[in-house]
């Protein structure tokens, strides 16, 4: 498979793979400088990154994390974007598959059966954008305090909060 | 007995076994070689000789404090060597660095555990007023929620300012002794004060010196600091 693919430029298996098995209207792809992307419907994102592992060869999951483009200029896709790196640890190649999810109650499932370490990369993600993944084994919060209500990396949290860190007890050196 | 040099004055020498020989009354006359002080003075001398900083280090500030600790700029020198991690050994919290919300009541409970008499310096900017990190996460200044005796400007602060910062409280300690307590005269005041605002609801200015801050903490130019809030649904 190495030297077929250093014949036929990188990616090229890869793309091939993914068109025999999903054919046209699935996903769309693009290439920046040595990396593919991939923009693919969050109802097929659970069975494309299964046939990317499996049959691509990408073994890895090396990021997951998100982004709000909530107020980006002249932004026409989903509010969310979910972003996978994967990394093919045989070729040394990257792809990165982006999904989007709007408004209310983003929804994706989640990649933990796929890859284990996914678990806190979705609980992070859960915990700043308050984007909730069907099927974690345990989708709590990660940085914020239990009893934080916001989704702070949201584009509408204010950057100075809403009060949470000025909602202490105070104590005087009488009562301490 | 020491007692030659009183006794040329002529007054009335009293008895031979204490030692002491009165003048005249109201008129101590003190041998040589004798200290008369309060206790009150006495232990708050050793107090101040003996500090046990609790290090409350939760970034670069801790590595100065480190420095400080060792040997080039030596705390051992003003007696406040002994570094313990355990607030039930200390008397004196060190705060190094920025204190996240999340942190702040674990700080709170530290503060809490240290036994009387107790004091507390807030090293660098963001302890003392929450730095450049002016986010939702950061407390804006530590003296919000606990009490604080000495503040250390920098970013972080020099180890001699930190040396300066234990002479200054050796000072504020030996000036405010008492047995019980920590006994801080001029923080009466300021305490009465707090007191009196406690029942504010969260948010809220809690005394003069800050009485221009709104719900966020912060007056802005434009009028009130609802900034972002105008974005929230």
């Amino acid at each position: 498979m190495n030297q077929e693919q250093a014949v036929a430029g990188p990616h090229e298996s890869t793309l091939k793979t993914l068109a025999k098995v999903f054919g046209d209207g699935v996903f769309s792809h693009a290439t920046f400088r040595a990396n593919l992307r991939f923009h693919v419907p969050a109802s097929r994102i659970f069975e494309f990154l299964a046939v990317l592992k499996d049959q691509c060869g990408f073994s890895m999951l090396s990021e997951l994390g998100a982004t709000d483009y909530l107020g980006y200029p002249e932004w026409t896709r989903d509010r969310f974007e979910v972003h996978y790196v994967l990394r093919n640890l045989d070729t040394t190649e990257w792809v990165v598959v982006k999904v989007g999810v709007n408004d209310p109650d983003p929804t994706l499932p989640s990649v933990v059966p796929h890859w284990l370490g996914a678990d806190w990369m979705e609980r992070e993600v859960f915990d700043m954008y308050g984007i909730k993944f069907d099927g974690h084994p345990d989708l709590r919060r990660i940085l914020m305090p239990e009893e934080f209500v916001a989704f702070p990396l949201r584009k509408d949290y204010p950057l100075r909060g809403r009060g949470e860190r000025h909602n202490f007890p105070r104590l005087t050196r009488g009562e301490s | 007995m020491a007692l030659g040099a009183n006794q040329g004055a002529g007054g009335f020498a009293a008895g031979t076994g204490s030692g002491v020989s009165l003048k005249s009354a109201g008129n101590l006359e003190i041998p040589e070689n004798t200290i008369v002080t309060t206790l009150d003075s006495v232990v708050s001398y050793c107090r101040k000789y003996s500090l046990w900083p609790m290090p409350f280090a939760t970034a670069c500030c801790g590595i100065e404090l480190m420095a400080v600790g060792a040997s080039r700029f030596d705390l051992a020198r003003f007696g406040a060597e002994v570094m313990r991690f355990s607030p039930r050994q200390c008397d004196l919290m060190i705060v190094a660095g920025r204190v996240a919300m999340k942190m702040m009541p674990v700080l709170q409970r530290i503060w809490l555990q240290m036994p009387e008499p107790k004091w507390s310096i807030s090293m660098g900017a963001c302890a003392s007023t929450g730095g450049i990190f002016d986010t939702y996460a950061v407390v804006q200044g530590i003296d919000r929620f606990i009490p604080i005796d000495v503040y250390i400007p920098g970013c972080p602060p020099r180890p001699e300012q930190i040396l300066r910062a234990i002479l200054d409280l050796q000072a504020k300690i030996q000036k405010g002794g008492a047995i019980a307590g920590t006994g801080l005269p001029e923080l009466f005041d300021r305490e009465k004060e707090l007191q009196a605002k406690r029942d504010l609801p969260a948010g809220f200015p809690l005394s003069t010196e800050r009485g221009d801050e709104d719900r966020f903490g912060y007056r802005l130019p434009g009028g009130p600091g609802l900034l972002g809030s105008n974005e929230t649904n």
